[in-house]
């Protein structure tokens, strides 16, 4: 053990890098917003936070959030399933389509909607004959926030199920047991910590979304300006002291999940032990 | 107990995931039912798409034609508002974002939605005045005190001059304040070729060349970048108002008339049923109270008596602060218009286009 | 298609992440082929290859780059910190790292352009004190890219870190090997594919970046104009074909650095499994 301890000067050498350089690159940052947003003191903060667009746009992006959660839980988990448990040709390709939102340009995220539902598209025609408005609308803002935020499940599940391999389920199914009971019975057991890291993840990426819903929200006020397009929009109304006051409920809800993560994974870490 | 615990909120997210897939038909049938409540006479409600500068002008706006429309029809409405640069703004229209009225910073832009289809060709002729009930020119904002002693478009040119402007590929007002120098140099007898080379010494002193017009103020006021803000008449005023003695407003001797046009979309409006009182939207800008709310807001009103009313008999071309009386504008300015370029089509094809002389500019 | 395996369920995970990955990501990004495929290939060829084009990828891809190697040296510090050390203010430090996805792009924009204007509370330093000049320069552009990349290499990092079998290392010590020659031989080869993974997608996210970059950019064309700007820019003209040829250059570009992360990955595992 003496070996990983002990460490002497570089020890603390490198524990100050990293101190320096967070502090510099994110609290430095976190600081300025809530000071900003302070800076006419805390009724103008309150009155700012309280207003009806703020709480508007708060909304929207809470609601886009959920729907990313869900789709990308869904998809996380049978993305994994399939890409870990079986061998198949292409799944090198498919795991790289995957992975290929998270470094698409969030213009070009939003872009290839405004091709696809715009009213250019060959596919506007039909849609519109439905009524159904994709881009400009709330479901466009939706569908950007999941592209964006795509892989972020699936990324966490893949090397914890990996690692597992597969003979526990190889076990399970030849004793006779259907799909989801294997599912629920061996597997989640091993991936729920993952799961949830990533749930975590993809939650504080969706609300912090900008580019992409740019591209296709309208910025339609009080209907489809989700938060961060909301500040975008105070910030260039000269009114900084709302701009940073609303990035401040962000940076809340920000705190928030990384504490809940923190807790999360503390008490994982913990019944891991207690198997062992 | 935690696998429980776990294994539940799992399910409930699963579930509610689940629940949305139906949620997606919800919302376009409640929208069917929108534009029904419009023609059983509840709320009716607009979509104006505007362009960068004019938020404060809407909001103030909106909330007196809401009430004139409650008083003369005896029916609510509502006004739903959206900003951004001229030219994307545009862009989203015809890309299907669904404005009633569209009140843009320059015709070219309102061409763009009538390009694809939305708005009927004579758009122009169909309000007053070419459809621009208010209209605005480019000045300079300078720090207080003007100590890089700038007082016209030649001065810009100096190695010692940092230049704020958007870029004229993503802002309308950009556009307007290129066409602005380019129309000083020419005055000044130059041919086109010394032109296009003060024009490019003109953006070789560009510090920042942002997006869009407000982020350009931006840059200059809040961030405070560069010697000289080309600006909007409006957005210059409105940082004296919001920065009292910080800056300077320079009018410079020569400018251009920036006609913003407002129209109808039509298949939209037609869509929604709500031609009608779109186009009463847009009229009622022209009302005495819109144009002196226009005033107030540092445009330009296009009603003669109105505009009477504000102007100042200038003596000198700076401006320190918001005269008290009101009375802003300055009338000792020479204007040109963008028919001297030869209408919005020939412009962007000479200047803006891809390869064009913005784009010279920068070669190397 | 398959080999045989007696875990159920490839129907079903296959599907569904086939329908998903279809609906959000594969057919949106057809229509950006559809559009660009509309020139001729001289045509596209010389859109994607204007000068100005050319020097917006360089500018987009010179930063990306600079700031994922900076990153990945601090992530490798951060990461290390992070698993060997016990320290106060270690699960803040270990909790903050995540912030950058939280935050929206555009409020991270702001806040740093705000900091390192020549008057902001880190831009003054530096240029009364060298003359340089963050905010408006590549160093700029650099800066906001550095923060966007922060949690990708120290979150591919630290799990490996973290699993690296203590005795391997000990053994080693043993055997005489000093410090440093035991990172180099024993955990650096460990770690390695973790950190070309983290470089690689922090890598090309900040290739794609939009939101934080514009503010702090200066939008100067040769200098200091990214390539997503660009696009941008193309659309405004309703040049879609040309918007959409950008955007396909880009997105080869994501593809191939993805390709290239996954080709390095097999190799290092083969190389691995080889050894075993």
């Amino acid at each position: 053990m003496e070996i990983r301890k002990n460490n002497g000067p570089l020890k603390w050498i490198l524990i100050v890098i990293s101190f320096l350089f967070l502090t510099i690159f994110l609290l430095l940052p976190l600081i300025y917003i809530l000071s900003t947003a302070f800076r006419q003191g805390i009724g103008a903060y309150l009155v700012s936070i309280s207003d009806e667009y703020t709480i508007k746009a708060a909304m929207l992006t809470i609601k886009a959030t959920l729907w990313a959660v869900a789709v990308n839980t869904i998809l996380g988990i049978s993305a994994a399933w399939c890409l870990t448990k079986f061998a198949f040709r292409g799944k090198k390709i498919l795991s790289t389509f995957i992975d290929l939102p998270v470094t698409v340009s969030p213009i070009i995220a939003g872009l290839i909607y405004v091709l696809t539902f715009g009213r250019q598209s060959d596919l506007y025609p039909i849609l519109d004959d439905m009524g159904i408005q994709i881009i400009f609308a709330v479901p466009g803002i939706v569908l950007a926030t999941i592209f964006v935020t795509f892989p972020f499940i699936s990324r966490e599940l893949i090397p914890v199920l990996t690692a597992q391999g597969t003979d526990e389920e190889e076990a399970a199914a030849l004793m006779g047991a259907g799909t989801f009971t294997i599912f629920r019975k061996v597997t989640f057991p091993h991936i729920k910590w993952a799961l949830l890291y990533g749930i975590v993840l993809c939650t504080a990426r969706a609300m912090g979304e900008f580019g992409a819903v740019s591209v296709l929200s309208g910025h339609l006020r009080g209907k489809t300006n989700t938060l961060p397009l909301y500040i975008e929009l105070l910030y260039q109304g000269y009114d900084f002291t709302g701009a940073f006051a609303a990035s401040s409920i962000l940076v809340l809800m920000a705190i928030i999940i990384l504490i809940l993560r923190l807790v999360l994974e503390k008490k994982g870490k913990k019944e891991l032990d207690i198997k062992k | 107990m935690k696998k429980k615990v776990i294994s539940s909120i799992l399910t409930a997210v699963l579930a509610v995931s689940l629940a949305g897939c139906g949620k997606d038909e919800n919302v376009s049938v409640v929208k069917a039912e929108n534009s029904e409540a419009t023609t059983s006479g509840e709320v009716i409600e607009l979509t104006n798409v505007s362009y960068d500068p004019t938020r404060e002008l809407y909001a103030a706006y909106n909330t007196l034609f809401e009430a004139h429309y409650e008083d003369t029809f005896g029916q609510k409405i509502s006004v739903t508002q959206s900003h951004g640069g001229s030219g994307k703004q545009a862009l989203e229209v015809a890309n299907g974002l669904e404005a009633d009225v569209v009140t843009l910073a320059l015709e070219g832009d309102v061409q763009v939605v009538a390009n694809a289809g939305l708005i009927e060709e004579g758009f122009t002729s169909e309000f007053p005045l070419d459809s621009s009930p208010y209209t605005s020119t480019i000045v300079f904002l300078v720090r207080s005190g003007n100590p890089k002693s700038i007082y016209d478009w030649d001065d810009l040119i100096r190695e010692d001059v940092g230049v704020i402007t958007p870029n004229p590929k993503t802002s309308g007002g950009a556009m307007w304040n290129y066409l602005a120098a380019w129309y000083f140099f020419e005055q000044q007898g130059q041919s086109e070729e010394e032109i296009l080379a003060s024009i490019k010494k003109l953006y070789g002193n560009v510090v920042v060349l942002d997006s869009g017009a407000r982020g350009s103020t931006t840059s200059f006021v809040e961030n405070k970048q560069g010697d000289v803000l080309l600006a909007w008449e409006n957005e210059a005023f409105l940082s004296l108002k919001e920065y009292p003695g910080e800056y300077e407003i320079v009018v410079p001797s020569v400018s251009i008339l920036c006609q913003p046009t407002v129209a109808v979309v039509d298949e939209v409006a037609k869509k929604h049923n709500t031609a009608d009182a779109a186009a009463e939207y847009l009229n009622y800008l022209y009302s005495d109270e819109a144009q002196e709310i226009e005033a107030q807001n540092f445009y330009r009103p296009s009603n003669k008596d109105v505009y009477a009313k504000y102007v100042f008999s200038a003596d000198s071309n700076t401006i320190t602060e918001i005269p008290e009386d009101g009375k802003w504008i300055n009338d000792n300015i020479t204007l040109t218009d963008i028919n001297h370029f030869g209408g919005w089509t020939d412009a962007r094809a000479k200047h803006f286009a891809d390869g064009a002389y913005f784009d010279q500019i920068y070669e190397q | 298609m398959k080999r045989k395996s007696i875990i159920p369920g490839f129907g079903i995970s296959f599907g569904l992440t086939i329908t998903i990955l279809s609906l959000v990501v594969l057919i949106p990004l057809c229509s950006l082929v559809v559009y660009a495929a509309k020139l001729s290939p001289s045509e596209f060829l010389y859109t994607v290859t204007r000068p100005r084009v050319l020097s917006g990828y360089y500018v987009s891809i010179s930063t990306a780059f600079v700031a994922s190697i900076v990153n990945a040296v601090m992530g490798l510090i951060l990461a290390w910190v992070l698993v060997r050390y016990e320290f106060p203010g270690k699960r803040f430090l270990d909790g903050i790292i995540e912030l950058p996805f939280a935050l929206p792009t555009a409020v991270a924009g702001i806040s740093l352009t705000h900091m390192t204007t020549t008057n902001g509370w880190i831009g003054k330093i530096f240029y009364d004190a060298f003359g340089i000049r963050i905010a408006y320069t590549r160093l700029g552009i650099t800066i906001a890219l550095i923060f966007i990349g922060i949690p990708f290499v120290v979150r591919s990092v630290q799990p490996v870190l973290e699993k690296i079998d203590i005795q391997c290392e000990e053994a080693a010590f043993m055997l005489g090997a000093d410090r440093k020659t035991c990172f180099r031989k024993v955990i650096f080869p460990e770690i390695l594919p973790a950190l070309i993974s983290g470089f690689t997608l922090a890598f090309a996210r900040c290739i794609g970046e939009y939101g934080s970059v514009v503010f702090i950019a200066g939008n100067t064309p040769y200098e200091t104009e990214i390539a997503p700007l660009l696009i941008m820019a193309q659309l405004q003209e309703f040049d879609y074909s040309a918007a959409t040829s950008i955007a396909l250059v880009m997105l080869l570009i994501a593809f191939v650095i993805l390709s290239i992360n996954a080709l390095l990955q097999s190799s290092v595992a083969k190389r691995v499994n080889g050894k075993s």
